[in-house]
């Protein structure tokens, strides 16, 4: 039977992404990897989203939750670059305050 | 009641806010004037939502023609409704607020606010609204990306640090939330909480809540709050702190009373996290020296207090726990806006807010003395405000339901909330000049606030009851 | 709304809205100001006229205002109300008329007389409740509405004596709020009995838990009553102008804490369950203690309001002791000393504030022949002073009188024993005022604060004063009357205790 088969590896890898994307997200101070972090981790959620075990027509709904969190994913992660530019541009370094003095 | 006119009533206020937004940034004169008539709209339909609800069952609006699952579903049962109205009485009173005082206090950013406020209040309407948690999760990343812009309007280093990191915390909260919702999509097979009732799996529940603590601030992740809520400037702040961090509150609500209403272990640990709020919170209010950063961190204490409705809504408590815990985030919204607005103009009076030098206050600007005063006798739960109210049925919860630790925090939170609140009372007596004389329209606004939050104790009681009746 | 109805909601009223008027007067509406603050207060006094009147042939006052679902603002004229009701509107009268004398020429007139009201509407919703629920309400009302009194002078003594009040007041009403509730959890939403008590019907399994409520909720009224160990802030607010003193020792929030306590023992635990439970023992020891002690501080303070401040304490415990004695003449003695202290208090109260405003006298030791300027103060103080000493035929006796009897009575001589000492050291702080102020010369001239008036002071600041003395005379001379203070109260212990 034809059908999109989404493999638990798939899923597993989602949650290794995601994990690993939050960690860098918390602790990596320059303000452009936190938010390429997030990204990432976004990513890692989608293809967690994307599980299907047992085969079948692909759900649609599951491609509406995915392509929808793309688009909110870029936007956020546009306004935040946006965000960083201007931060970057005032006060002459991409770090929040306490993350530099430490 | 004729669908056509239901459908209309919901989308309304989604609908208005949205159209007034996105015309804001064409029009270069009355744009405030454009914000205040969607506000009104959105005031009158809420009002109408509520005259027309029906008291057995909900309104629904399938967006577009559309039905689910692929399509949204829109429902206005009564904790929407109260949510909706109160949220739209704040906005517009902040908005006319806004209108007044920005030109003459900040007018680099008064034609700037306005975007970001109507997109703000359109995605929390929406929220509201919202039936299942897929929408949710959209409209609380609407809702992330207008406040953080209204965080950044002021254009200062502190303001762009605190947006961004107000930024990158939501970030983080909304991906776990969304992890927790494909976890719930996976075992239920729907993203409906009503159809998701009952079946929705522990982890998934856990995730969406630590989640939406991350975005509600509630503790231990309430650390992005004060820099972000103080850096705003005052309209900005107040709608932060009185609407836009107790959706999460919202949401929770619904999952772990309407969706999840049998898992009992981990209201408990909420409540703890509750708390460590209310304490915590409370603690560093008292040594805060800016007057903006004090009301922050109260708001961060305030916020423990609604998680203590959780282990309180068992039996036949739930009713009044629900009622109380309902009621406090409608009487704590209206005091903290009426807060936030009273310290903007304290700023504009004086040119700083640090509480050491508000001397002088209390004979040139009564009006914003008294209103400071009388939020905080709603924060403190004293009669006779909206404040006092809740937490009697809270206590009455905690009590009844052999809880009666909560109940001690409940009181504990009280007192503490009096010494904060009077040491900024306290500060303000004395003879001093001030630097600007504040006008006396926007004063009056945030007097009304205070004052609203004081009638919510005394009409009450019809409101009450139907939200005792309409517990889950 | 019928007129049975209306009547609480009148008198409550008949303060409240004028307060309100008056916040938003700009200060210099001298006239119009008093002029609200009069007819407000004549017609508090003559609708409480009205009530006295229509509850004397039967009829009954009552108002329910919902609020909370099952709980709510019950406003209800029982003659335990009315007699508090009656004190305050006659006092609160009397004060005004005080307080615009003193204050003249004061900045902030309009926020302390705006406040003034409030609080008066507080105290009579606090003495017409008709359940826990709703004395609480009033009860916080109170303490919101006085501290802007405390701190009006705004001088960092003032701040720190509202900092002092509020810190025990505050926590006073945090256990006194964790009591009550816990109090409904058990008994379910309940209004104050007519006789007995509203809970004396919960089982045995509940006496700890009652026992432990008792002790909290007279505990938290007792905040406000001051009883030691919590009276510290009384003496402290004493940097208060004068009419608030006269206000919060006479009429307001004292009596508030004490009126708390006889309703928690008569119509909320109903006085046998409150015996039986014991915790009328504990408070009865406390009181007692309270006596004494607030007597011998009073003997070291040489400041006049300070002295008086330390006789409250003592005083007011008078008024627990007798509520927490067993025993029909114990509560006769208790209740009419309610009155009866205020009424004297008061007189003290405004003669020392007349000392202190005219001459700028503010210690005892620098009164040496006031009495020959301002005889008719001293006069009064005297009377009064007298009262407190418990002397034949003054008001203060017929109180004192019926509390030993009940002291007796209740099978607790110790108690009498405390009232004679406690009298002898009324007379030890009080006799030395006395003879300064009349057979003392003076030295040296006196410092005239005031213009010089025809009389010895401002006429405002001098017929109250003169009139609380004259009350103080009539209501031991006249106690046995049909229209006294203690005929009054003997109705009411007839309804507690019946035969």
């Amino acid at each position: 039977m034809s059908g999109a088969e989404v493999p638990l590896a798939y899923a597993l890898v989602g949650m290794v992404v995601l994990v690993r994307a939050l960690y860098a997200l918390f602790v990596r101070p320059h303000l452009l990897h936190k938010l390429v972090a997030g990204n990432l981790a976004a990513s890692g959620v989608f293809l967690v989203i994307t599980y299907a075990p047992d085969g079948g027509p692909p759900d649609p709904v599951a491609q509406a939750l995915v392509l929808t969190g793309i688009v909110v994913s870029v936007a956020v992660t546009a306004y935040g670059a946006a965000l960083l530019a201007r931060l970057n541009e005032t006060s002459g370094k991409p770090y929040l305050e306490h993350d530099h003095e430490a | 009641m004729s669908g056509a006119v239901a459908s209309w009533l919901l989308a309304a206020p989604v609908a208005l806010p949205l159209g007034a937004g996105l015309i804001v940034p064409l029009l270069r004169r009355g744009r405030s004037l454009a914000a205040l008539a969607a506000g009104a709209g959105v005031v009158a339909a809420a009002l109408l939502l509520l005259a027309v609800r029906d008291p057995d069952g909900a309104m629904e609006l399938a967006v577009g023609g559309w039905s689910p699952p692929l399509g949204i579903r829109w429902r206005a049962d009564l904790l929407a409704i109260t949510f909706l109205l109160s949220t739209a009485v704040i906005a517009l009173t902040v908005a006319l607020f806004a209108a007044l005082h920005l030109p003459r206090a900040e007018p680099a950013l008064a034609g700037r606010l306005w975007a970001p406020l109507l997109f703000l209040w359109s995605a929390l309407n929406a929220l509201y609204l919202s039936a299942d948690v897929f929408n949710l999760y959209v409209t609380l990343e609407l809702l992330t990306l207008a406040a953080v812009m209204l965080v950044t309007l002021e254009g200062e280093r502190q303001a762009l640090d605190g947006a961004m990191r107000y930024l990158l915390v939501a970030l983080a909260g909304s991906t776990v939330y969304l992890l927790g919702v494909a976890l719930l999509y996976h075992a239920t097979g729907t993203l409906d909480l009503t159809l998701a009732a009952g079946a929705v799996p522990g982890a998934a529940l856990a995730l969406m809540t630590v989640g939406l603590m991350a975005k509600g601030a509630l503790f231990p992740l309430h650390g992005w709050l004060p820099p972000a809520h103080a850096a705003a400037p005052a309209p900005g702040s107040a709608l932060l702190s009185a609407v836009v961090v107790k959706s999460a509150f919202y949401i929770l609500l619904r999952l772990w009373l309407e969706a999840a209403p049998d898992e009992h272990a981990g209201r408990m640990l909420l409540a703890a996290c509750g708390t460590g709020a209310v304490l915590w919170g409370s603690l560093l209010a008292l040594t805060q020296k800016r007057l903006k950063l004090l009301v922050a961190y109260s708001t961060v204490a305030q916020l423990g207090y609604l998680l203590l409705v959780f282990p309180l809504a068992v039996g036949s408590w739930s009713g009044p726990a629900y009622a109380g815990a309902v009621w406090l985030a409608v009487s704590h919204g209206l005091a903290k806006a009426a807060m936030f607005l009273a310290a903007g103009t304290v700023m504009h009076a004086l040119g700083h807010d640090r509480i050491a030098e508000l001397r002088g206050l209390a004979h040139h600007a009564p009006v914003t003395m008294l209103t400071l005063a009388l939020a905080g006798v709603t924060l403190m739960g004293l009669p006779p405000s909206g404040g006092f109210v809740a937490k009697w049925l809270l206590l009455s919860a905690a009590f009844g339901t052999g809880q009666w630790f909560w109940a001690l925090v409940l009181l504990a939170g009280g007192l503490l909330a009096a010494v904060y609140t009077f040491r900024v009372i306290g500060a303000g007596f004395g003879e001093a000049a001030l630097a600007r004389v504040p006008r006396r329209a926007p004063q009056w606004l945030a007097f009304a606030l205070a004052t609203a939050a004081l009638l919510a104790g005394v009409v009450a009681e019809l409101p009450l009851r139907q939200l005792q009746e309409a517990a889950p | 709304m019928t007129l049975q109805g209306a009547l609480p909601l009148a008198i409550l009223g008949s303060s409240l809205l004028p307060g309100l008027i008056i916040f938003f007067l700009a200060e210099p509406h001298r006239r119009g100001r008093t002029w609200l603050n009069m007819a407000g207060a004549v017609i508090k006094v003559l609708l409480v006229a009205g009530a006295l009147l229509g509850v004397y042939h039967g009829a009954t006052f009552e108002v329910a205002v919902p609020l909370v679902p099952d709980y709510p603002l019950l406003l209800r004229l029982d003659p335990l109300a009315l007699l508090f009701v009656s004190l305050s509107a006659v006092l609160w009268l009397l004060t005004t008329v005080y307080a615009v004398g003193y204050l003249e020429g004061s900045p902030n007139r309009s926020r302390f007389f705006g406040f003034f009201s409030l609080c008066v509407s507080a105290t009579v919703g606090i003495a017409m409740a008709g359940n826990l629920f709703t004395l609480f309400f009033f009860y916080e009302v109170l303490t919101l509405s006085t501290y802007p009194l405390v701190v009006h002078r705004e001088t960092e003594q003032s701040l720190r004596a509202g900092r002092i009040y509020l810190a025990y007041v505050m926590t006073g009403s945090a256990v006194l709020l964790g009591a009550v509730v816990w109090l409904h959890a058990l008994a379910g939403p309940f209004e104050f009995a007519v006789s007995g008590g509203a809970v004396d019907h919960l089982d045995a399994e509940h006496r700890p838990a009652l026992l432990a409520i008792f002790l909290l909720m007279v505990g938290g009224f007792g905040v406000k009553a001051a009883l030691v160990p919590m009276h510290r802030w009384l003496p402290a607010a004493m940097v208060a102008p004068a009419p608030v003193s006269a206000l919060l020792h006479a009429v307001a929030v004292v009596k508030a804490g004490a009126f708390g306590i006889a309703r928690t023992v008569y119509d909320v635990f109903g006085a046998e369950l409150a015996h039986d439970l014991g915790g009328t023992t504990v408070l009865a020891a406390v009181a007692g203690f309270t006596i004494i002690y607030g007597s011998l501080r009073a003997l070291q303070q040489d400041d006049l309001k300070r002295r008086l401040a330390y006789s409250t304490v003592s005083q007011l415990s008078y008024i627990v002791l007798g509520v927490s004695l067993v025993g029909p003449l114990a509560t006769i003695g208790g209740l009419v000393h309610l009155v009866h202290q205020g009424i004297m208090k008061i007189t003290l109260f405004f003669a020392a504030g007349n000392l202190a405003e005219t001459l700028h006298l503010h210690k005892v030791s620098e009164l040496d022949g006031v009495g020959r300027r301002m005889p008719w103060t001293m006069a009064a103080f005297t009377v009064a002073a007298f009262g407190m000493m418990s002397a034949p035929p003054l008001a203060g006796f017929v109180s004192e009188w019926f509390l030993g009897l009940g002291a007796l009575e209740g099978d607790a001589p110790w108690a009498l024993a405390v009232l004679l000492a406690s009298s002898l050291l009324n007379a030890a702080y009080f006799l030395p005022v006395v003879y300064r102020g009349w057979f003392r010369p003076r030295r040296g001239p006196w410092h005239e604060n005031l213009p010089r008036h025809r009389l010895e002071t401002h006429p405002w600041l001098l017929l109250p004063p003169v009139i609380t003395a004259g009350m103080v005379i009539a209501l031991g001379l006249f106690a046995a009357s049909v229209w006294s203070p203690l005929t009054w109260v003997r109705l009411i212990a007839a309804q507690e205790y019946p035969l």
